[in-house]
């Protein structure tokens, strides 16, 4: 498939607001975006229709529960089973930050054995608690099952900042060894929170800005097409949003946010 | 109720006749205080003899739309009015012979609409424009810290909104007392400014974050008089098509009510702001503060842009103090129509309201739209695909009447001309000599100790650990963040990149110098007019617009009203002497509590444009070997400064703004930035010298020596101490590569300047005195300690 063939659904509902520069990044890539209120997308336009599905940041519905829950019961409740077949054909989904967290909820992450009916995951509050909005260092560690980051080097560190109160990534603690390795196994581990060198955090603030379990930042679903992650490639996608391009003198054309988007496109043009 | 007074109409609903035609002076005051509508009897007055030429009594929604339209907050009575001058001059309006005469004179081609709008507008690029509006919400904030904070970045986003821009900004600049306040000093009915604090900055993260806004400067201060009054500046930057910028509704046109449902929230928000607060203001005025429901403004946004790009209103305002009766009124008066409503066609939160709740409530997160006829039913639709109510709730006439309905009946009916014509304010000013006298105290040999006190002083320590919990990054537009080099110094602007076809860029920056205010109202507006336009020249910013924003005492007392006068005396001289009108501006006057007036604060926020973001130079050092320059003379001006402050004195010689030299000093910076000489500049603000060179110096992990001899000096000054923390206006420090020396030298000759010093790579920050000693000799590590350890 050509580049520009590619249609991209970006969902939306009231709380959502990272929509406007996802499709950007998008865009810049040739492929074609789209903006759909949730209304539209479950009763307009055929979700089949599209390639790539995305759930961006925000606070959907206010998140006045837990962060994502009500979108995502939302979303499984009205075009649950769109949303599955949409998968089963290998087309890929991202969530970020509030998305990801929508796709913890609806359990199509980490969705070891299938899309699973409750959680199996959380994102928590984060420890420390409270707000947060920082750049942080990303070790990519996926052996090349995530389609979203297929073009990174496993090993290689990304700057990609971070902007929430609820991203600490939890799994049952009675069964997180056990989970853990079920994600290692398949390759479902993405990014992790590291170092400006790479070294892992291991839980210590602020290279792991949440607390979150195994430094985990992003996963994927076992066949790789679904990937959520708490950082915002989208602000990490141009080189003048970066943090420090002043220092450099002149902004580099890219940031490290590019190439998760470019990966999936290119992965899209060779699937289908 | 008193019997007498307030007759109960014979309707199936709660109504009141007040019979002010019998009613004495005394009855009409008590009138007025028991309905809580903050009028005063001259007020009073003109109302009976209104109603007498009618034959009739008003009814509680009649005056209490009056008392809203009339209230200092709606109707800025004192910038209006006539004010007598102990010399006996008179001044008829503040805003009209300083604010606005200074844009006036200065007719910039590019300001599309001052004053007029709900924000000021100034052209951008193309077809695009800047919509700027600042508010405070101090009253409701010392009530309820959290929802007073949140509805006041509610209420200015929805001012932008009211011209039809996109908000895409925020900034928030707040005043609290000092977080360490005695308990047992507290009087009652006053707060802790810790729980101020918290809930304040909890506040405005919720509201900025949660409709996706950055919020990318902002300023806190710290201050004792702020312990009974905090003070909340929110303020927002919008973006939008001036094609789309459509005000011409006309008689005929729906009135749309849409957005979040009304209730009682927020009833009396504006008289209550035009009082002073007292040990009752939370039992009393607790309702006057709204509830805050970000997401439902999100909501509201997304489809007031979708009917404005579809160009089916007439015009549009927001509903914020005084609610449908400021709206309704001001969209009549301003369209020369009238207004009949059926007020049964609001949609409420619960039924039982009196038809006054339902007309003057400030329930948040609605806007009014004037729509015509045949696009009503689109308009509607596009509220709805994004699940928010609207509502016709009536019609624009062409009678200049106001005529309200309520379940059949009439129950108002004010002439328009009548409701904006209230009686002119005649106040007098006094002026007051304060008994200032400048400290002597010897020099100190080390400084090094005084430096880190400064640098952990609250209002130069840093503040990172509030602004990390707003959003800075939604929309991936900014460019220059609030926080640059490897360690989070303080940039001095914020740099917007709101095109994705263009480079050009919105630098967004603030002055305020409320200490100075002590010693002078004068100077401390010229001080923050010139600290907002270098703040914003630093980071490469120009063709600056002005936002005013007012926190005052009590006007109805002469002193306060005095060094009211005084200071819009120095906004209208250097506005002009910038070059820099002002677009935009809001007073926050009575802030007063049983510990007496807020210091006289005024909020100067600048909105400068950068022809090309990648032109955009931060604070940060960049490189070892580099060269340190600064621009700008250095006066013997310690009055009101931090050294003073942590020697125990505030002293007398407030720094001035000599308008010549300052405005040599902007051009020459933007021209060397503009050459790309410039690898870092800072401001020189609280702290002076020594301060802005230790904050280039902590960002960024580079050590910084410093020749104090060579630093350009007013003929009387002789101390190192002097020098380095002297707060005199309109200087910067400049990192220049050493292959720039001689061009940079000849981009600035025409101003003040001189090296001063160097870029060190071992990390020490050294400052050689006049006798070429060090002065000041410290580790980075142990100025980063200082400063971010306090917050």
């Amino acid at each position: 498939m050509r580049r520009e063939e590619i249609r991209v659904c970006i969902v939306r509902v009231g709380g959502t607001n990272c929509d406007a520069e996802t499709k950007r990044s998008f865009e810049d890539l040739g492929v074609k975006a789209f903006v759909y209120h949730f209304n539209e997308v479950s009763q307009g336009i055929d979700l089949l229709d599209y390639h790539i599905l995305v759930f961006p940041g925000g606070f959907a519905y206010g998140d006045y529960v837990r962060a994502g829950v009500i979108f995502a019961k939302n979303v499984m409740a009205r075009m649950g089973k769109k949303i599955i077949r949409f998968v089963d054909e290998g087309k890929p989904i991202l969530g970020i930050c509030n998305g990801f967290q929508m796709l913890v909820e609806s359990g199509l992450l980490p969705g070891i054995n299938g899309v699973s009916e409750h959680p199996e995951a959380a994102l928590a509050t984060n420890i420390p608690i409270g707000y947060r909005c920082k750049w942080v260092y990303l070790r990519h560690e996926n052996n090349g099952k995530c389609v979203f980051t297929r073009l990174i080097p496993k090993g290689r560190v990304l700057r990609i900042p971070i902007s929430h109160a609820e991203g600490r990534f939890l799994l049952p603690r009675d069964r997180e060894k056990e989970i853990l390795n079920k994600l290692l196994e398949n390759d479902q581990i993405v990014l992790r929170y590291c170092s400006e060198n790479g070294e892992y955090a291991e839980g210590r603030y602020p290279d792991n800005p949440n607390g979150s379990f195994h430094d985990i930042a992003g996963i994927c679903n076992p066949e790789g097409t679904v990937f959520g992650l708490m950082p915002h490639p989208e602000r990490a996608y141009y080189g003048w949003q970066l943090p420090d391009w002043t220092r450099i003198g002149k902004p580099p054309r890219y940031g490290d946010g590019k190439m998760i988007f470019e990966s999936v496109v290119q992965y899209v043009m060779r699937k289908f | 109720m008193n019997k007498h007074l307030y007759i109960k109409k014979d309707l199936p609903f709660e109504i009141y006749e007040i019979n002010i035609l019998e009613a004495d002076e005394k009855d009409l005051l008590k009138i007025s205080k028991e309905m809580g509508l903050a009028l005063n009897l001259e007020e009073m007055l003109t109302i009976r003899n209104y109603f007498l030429q009618k034959h009739r009594n008003p009814t509680d929604i009649e005056l209490q739309t009056i008392g809203q339209t009339w209230s200092e907050h709606c109707y800025h009575k004192t910038f209006k009015g006539l004010i007598i001058l102990p010399d006996g001059r008179e001044i008829d309006s503040l805003f009209k012979t300083f604010i606005a005469k200074a844009t006036r004179e200065l007719n910039m081609p590019w300001c599309i609409s001052v004053f007029e709008d709900n924000a000021g507008i100034i052209h951008f690029e193309g077809d695009y424009g800047i919509a700027v509006k600042v508010e405070t919400h101090n009253h409701p904030s010392a009530i309820e810290p959290f929802g007073g904070a949140a509805t006041g970045i509610g209420g200015v986003i929805r001012d932008v909104l009211g011209v039809w821009a996109d908000p895409i900004a925020c900034m928030d600049v707040l005043g609290f007392g000092p977080l360490d306040y005695d308990f047992s000093k507290l009087p009652p009915g006053i707060k802790h400014p810790r729980y101020i604090f918290r809930g304040v900055v909890d506040g405005i993260g919720s509201y900025g974050n949660n409709m996706g806004i950055p919020t990318v400067n902002g300023a806190i201060y710290f201050d004792e008089s702020y312990v009974g009054n905090v003070v909340v500046y929110c303020g927002c930057v919008g973006l939008l098509p001036i094609s789309r910028y459509v005000k011409n509704a006309r008689a005929g046109d729906h009135l749309v009510l849409a957005g979040g449902r009304t209730g009682r929230d927020g009833i009396h928000g504006v008289t209550f702001a035009s009082l002073e607060l007292t040990e009752k203001s939370e039992e009393v005025s607790r309702p006057a503060v709204q509830i805050a429901n970000p997401i439902e403004e999100e909501k509201l946004k997304r489809a007031i842009m979708a009917a404005r790009d579809l160009g089916l209103a007439s015009s549009i305002t927001d509903l914020g103090g005084g609610g449908l009766s400021s709206a309704v009124g001001e969209t009549a008066y301003k369209f020369k129509c009238g207004a009949s409503l059926k007020l049964d066609n609001v949609p409420l939160k619960y039924s039982n309201m009196a038809p006054w709740e339902i007309y003057i409530s400030e329930s948040q997160e609605r806007m009014l739209l004037t729509v015509p006829e045949s696009n009503l039913d689109k308009v509607i639709r596009i509220f709805m695909n994004e699940n928010v109510e609207a509502t016709s709730i009536g019609k624009l006439t062409s009678d200049s009447v106001l005529k309200i309905n309520y379940k059949g009946f009439p129950v108002a009916e004010l002439d328009i001309p009548f409701l904006f014509s209230p009686p002119k304010f005649r106040r007098t000013a006094k002026f007051i000599k304060l008994k200032l006298k400048e400290p002597f105290f010897p020099e100190p040999k080390d400084l090094t100790k005084d430096l880190l006190e400064i640098l952990s002083s609250p209002n130069v320590a840093s503040k990172e650990s509030v602004v990390r919990t707003y959003d800075h990054e939604v929309k991936g537009n900014t460019v220059l963040k609030p926080f640059c080099g490897r360690n989070n110094g303080p940039s001095d602007a914020a740099v917007i990149k709101p095109l994705d076809d263009s480079w050009r860029g919105i630098v967004i920056s603030c002055g305020i110098n409320p200490s100075y205010g002590k010693i002078s109202a004068y100077w401390m507006a010229a001080s923050a007019i010139d600290e907002a336009i270098r703040n914003n020249a630093a980071a490469g910013g120009r063709r600056v617009a002005l936002l005013d924003n007012f926190v005052w005492g009590n006007p109805e007392k002469p002193d306060r009203l005095g060094s009211l006068v005084r200071a819009c005396a120095a906004c209208y001289r250097f506005s002009k002497g910038f070059r820099a009108p002002f677009i935009s501006g809001k007073d926050s006057l009575y802030n007063e509590s049983p510990l007496g007036p807020v210091t006289p604060t005024l909020l100067i926020t600048a909105i400068g444009v950068v022809p090309d973001v990648r032109k955009t130079v931060s604070m940060d050092l960049k490189e070892a070997g580099n060269l340190i320059y600064i621009v700008g003379q250095t006066y013997a001006e310690l009055g009101g400064s931090e050294y003073y402050r942590i020697k125990g004195f505030l002293g007398k010689s407030v720094p001035k703004v000599r308008l010549k030299e300052a405005r040599r000093n902007i051009r020459a910076i933007t021209r060397a930035i503009d050459r790309g000489y410039v690898r870092a500049c800072h401001d020189l603000s609280e702290g002076g010298l020594a301060v802005a060179a230790a904050e280039m110096a902590l960002a960024s992990g580079y050590g910084l020596e410093i020749w104090l001899r060579n630093v350009p000096v007013a003929d009387d000054l002789r101390r190192n101490d002097y020098i380095l923390f002297s707060e005199s206006n309109s200087r910067f420090l400049v990192e220049v590569p050493v292959k720039y020396k001689e061009a940079f030298e000849s981009t600035v000759r025409g101003a003040h300047h001189a090296l001063i010093g160097k870029v060190r790579g071992d990390g020490s920050f050294i400052i050689y005195g006049l006798n070429r000693d060090p002065v000041i000799h410290a580790g980075i590590e142990e100025l980063i300690d200082s400063w971010k350890k306090p917050l």
